[in-house]
């Protein structure tokens, strides 16, 4: 008979957990395994809160179990290391991401793309070599292996830097793939939430021009004053798409709602790209001609290898790139969720952890 | 008042043009430019019968101007070369594909990249900088613009190696630019027509391993034993499909026809890219997911430039490709035209104009 969440491993650990489709958390005994030969053991401090997050813990993509703790924008201080460990000292400021675990022999693997390892182990809600579920950061403690832990340099701000670890990585990563980190290019952002001002924020420190493009036009102020981006499109107003068509060398779309393609795919200039990393449940409408008579393309990202999570954050750190957030208690978790939901936060909620989530025990 | 066809330019020309959207092509007396300072008259000697045609004449994507005389796969000879023409000479046997002009000036005409210039000017169906229409190779002469006349490589037969200059380029482009060359790679290729069979023999040349995939299970044994596709995956067969997910380097899509993309994305490998060269009418159907998951692309090629036009067919002469054919004469083409609206042709009708054009 499997043993119960608390009793599985040898360290009590506590955390909020959804226990069914509702989404809604509540506080959750479970425990952690020992500290591994590989493993690095850390004390949360914070953990941001992705939209991933809410999707999960309603289980609106098929796949949670539960229960679920979700987090994975973790950032905390080393308290034990494993024998074998070379990278990490205890005191050390650590952050672990979206995933734990990988195959570490495929091609992708070898190629430091652990993100497109087929046997890709997330950070939460997925079995664990040991067969566990694994848990995220909604809690007091992490056990990772060090090869998924990435050091947080002393100058990023714990909190703001947290969900560079999700949202920071899926912009950088395809900025980097697709080339569109060049000075002098121009590039449209697509949506202006989590992933949309991280994404505004590395575009401009790689010397890219930036459009943001968003339906709302009361963001226009923030995109422009606050942000630096250089221009603002509203993509429902059809003048100022037809006067912005062929500007773009590529444009990152962070929109995870249905949205039309053809638009945005008039605003690349030939042999532009369309980068898509928020992902619609449904299929969109692909107009076939524009794409072709500008030899124009639209591919996907996902995430980022480890080795370019550690990058994308000696990158922030360098260029002082921080998340815009609103940290909160971990009471008030149920309450975020359902603020996000309505895409009502400026940009990222982050769980004060290590001063507000006590065990009650 | 505009002149008529016959009297606006001082060089008599005769075709076949089509006069209405039923798509029926007769015969039709019109001019052609007096061969100017950079230019080159060419005797028509053979004219691939290119799909955009079919759909050109029926007016099916709605830009047609008639009348129109279709035709931009054009092999034929140098009659007459301009004053500051360098490249030709009389004789020489030469290809003009599917453009005639650009801008030279903007930032694509500058990197050889003239067929996608804003202001491109097609073989046919399009307005000359002069202010006249231009008419394709369905005729016995046709004037360029020596910048945009390819040499027509000796060792390749003309009449075979005509539809390169539009099916050839097509498929060559894409597979250059992004980069589906490596020897070893897997290629799919989406529909075995004009474009398909040009594009597993060019796979073939690069080192590829090529798969066709079609709805039409009877065209497995001439893919594998006659064009050299190295497999066949029936598209319509589930498991087939099934068994061959995560298995491609890339897919080059030539099916116009509306289509589903998710299957062929599956087939896609991590980093896969589906690059599609048909025209349906109407949008598709893209599955976002799969990209994002497999960080995959999906993109689309145009022809190419005439640079790179010239580069595939020394390609192709040298690597002995040409195009499978079915010679027909001028009369006939009406008939063509039906059996191509029925994929009725192994694999392109070319026009033996020179021998059958009579006026």
């Amino acid at each position: 008979m499997a043993k119960s969440p608390e009793l599985e491993h040898p360290n009590k650990s506590f955390g909020w957990a959804a226990r069914d489709t509702s989404g809604l958390l509540s506080p959750f005994n479970f425990s952690r395994r020992a500290t591994g030969e590989k493993d690095v053991t850390f004390k949360v401090l914070f953990c941001g809160i992705c939209h991933s997050d809410l999707h999960m813990v309603k289980n609106e993509w098929g796949s949670s179990i539960y229960p679920l703790i979700p987090g994975h924008e973790i950032v905390g201080v080393v308290t034990e290391v494993g024998s074998k460990v070379q990278k990490f000292k205890v005191g050390d400021k650590v952050g672990v991401g979206c995933m734990v675990g990988a195959c570490h022999s495929c091609d992708n693997c070898d190629n430091h793309l652990e993100n497109y390892c087929p046997k890709m182990i997330l950070t939460y809600g997925a079995k664990y070599y040991d067969g566990t579920i694994t848990y995220g950061g909604y809690s007091d403690t992490m056990v990772s292996d060090e090869h998924f832990v990435v050091r947080i340099p002393d100058n990023l701000p714990l909190d703001a830097g947290a969900p560079l670890l999700c949202a920071g990585i899926t912009v950088y990563s395809p900025l980097r793939f697709y080339g569109l980190d060049k000075p002098g290019m121009h590039v449209g952002v697509v949506g202006l939430g989590g992933l949309g001002h991280v994404a505004v924020k590395f575009a401009k420190a790689m010397g890219v021009t930036v459009t943001v493009i968003s339906t709302s036009p009361n963001k226009k102020k923030e995109a422009l004053e606050h942000l630096g981006a250089d221009s603002f499109l509203v993509s429902k107003d059809q003048d100022q798409v037809q006067a912005a068509q062929g500007t773009m060398d590529g444009i990152i779309d962070t929109v995870s709602a249905q949205h039309p393609l053809l638009p945005l795919i008039g605003l690349l200039k030939t042999q532009g790209k369309l980068v898509m990393v928020g992902a619609p449940e449904k299929p969109l409408e692909l107009p076939v001609f524009p794409l072709l008579m500008g030899r124009k393309l639209l591919g996907g990202s996902c995430i980022g290898g480890m080795k370019e999570t550690q990058e994308m954050i000696d990158f922030a750190a360098k260029h002082n790139i921080t998340a815009d957030i609103e940290v909160i208690p971990i009471d008030y978790v149920n309450t975020a969720m359902e603020r996000l939901l309505k895409t009502d936060v400026r940009y990222r909620f982050v769980i004060d952890i290590g001063n507000t989530l006590k065990s009650s025990n | 008042m505009a002149k008529s066809p016959e009297e606006e330019h001082p060089q008599k020309a005769f075709g076949w043009a089509a006069k209405d959207s039923s798509g029926l092509l007769s015969p039709f007396h019109f001019s052609r430019r007096e061969t100017g300072d950079g230019d080159v008259t060419i005797k028509i000697l053979y004219c691939g019968v290119c799909h955009s045609d079919l759909h050109n004449v029926k007016n099916e994507w709605g830009f047609t101007m008639y009348p129109v005389v279709p035709g931009h796969e054009i092999v034929g000879t140098v009659t007459k070369t301009g004053k500051n023409v360098k490249k030709f000479k009389v004789g020489e046997q030469v290809g003009v594909g599917v453009l005639v002009d650009s801008c030279k000036r903007c930032e694509s005409c500058q990197q050889d990249l003239e067929n996608y210039c804003p202001q491109m000017i097609f073989t046919y169906n399009s307005f000359s900088q002069d202010g006249t229409k231009t008419y394709g190779g369905y005729s016995d002469i046709v004037v360029v613009d020596e910048h945009y006349v390819l040499r027509f490589p000796e060792n390749l037969p003309p009449d075979a190696g005509a539809p390169l200059l539009c099916a050839g380029i097509t498929v060559y482009s894409p597979m250059k630019y992004y980069g589906m060359t490596e020897p070893g790679k897997h290629l799919g290729v989406a529909g075995l027509g004009g474009l398909g069979h040009v594009a597993v023999k060019i796979g073939k040349a690069f080192g590829l391993k090529v798969t066709v995939i079609s709805t039409s299970p009877k065209k497995e044994d001439e893919a594998i034993n006659r064009l050299g596709a190295d497999s066949f995956l029936v598209s319509s067969d589930p498991a087939k499909m099934k068994a061959a997910i995560n298995t491609m380097d890339y897919i080059i899509d030539t099916v116009s026809a509306v289509h589903p993309l998710a299957p062929l994305i599956s087939l896609l490998k991590l980093n896969g890219k589906l690059i599609t060269v048909g025209l349906p009418e109407k949008p598709l159907e893209l599955p976002i997911f799969p990209l994002v998951l497999g960080r995959k692309l999906v993109g689309g090629s145009d022809v190419g430039g005439i640079k790179e036009t010239q580069e595939m067919l020394d390609f192709c002469a040298k690597h002995g490709i040409t195009a499978d054919i079915e010679l027909i004469k001028m009369g006939d083409i009406n008939t063509a035209m039906e059996r191509l609206a029925k994929s009725d042709v192994k694999y392109r009708f070319v026009i033996d104009v020179a021998n059958s054009l009579s006026q």
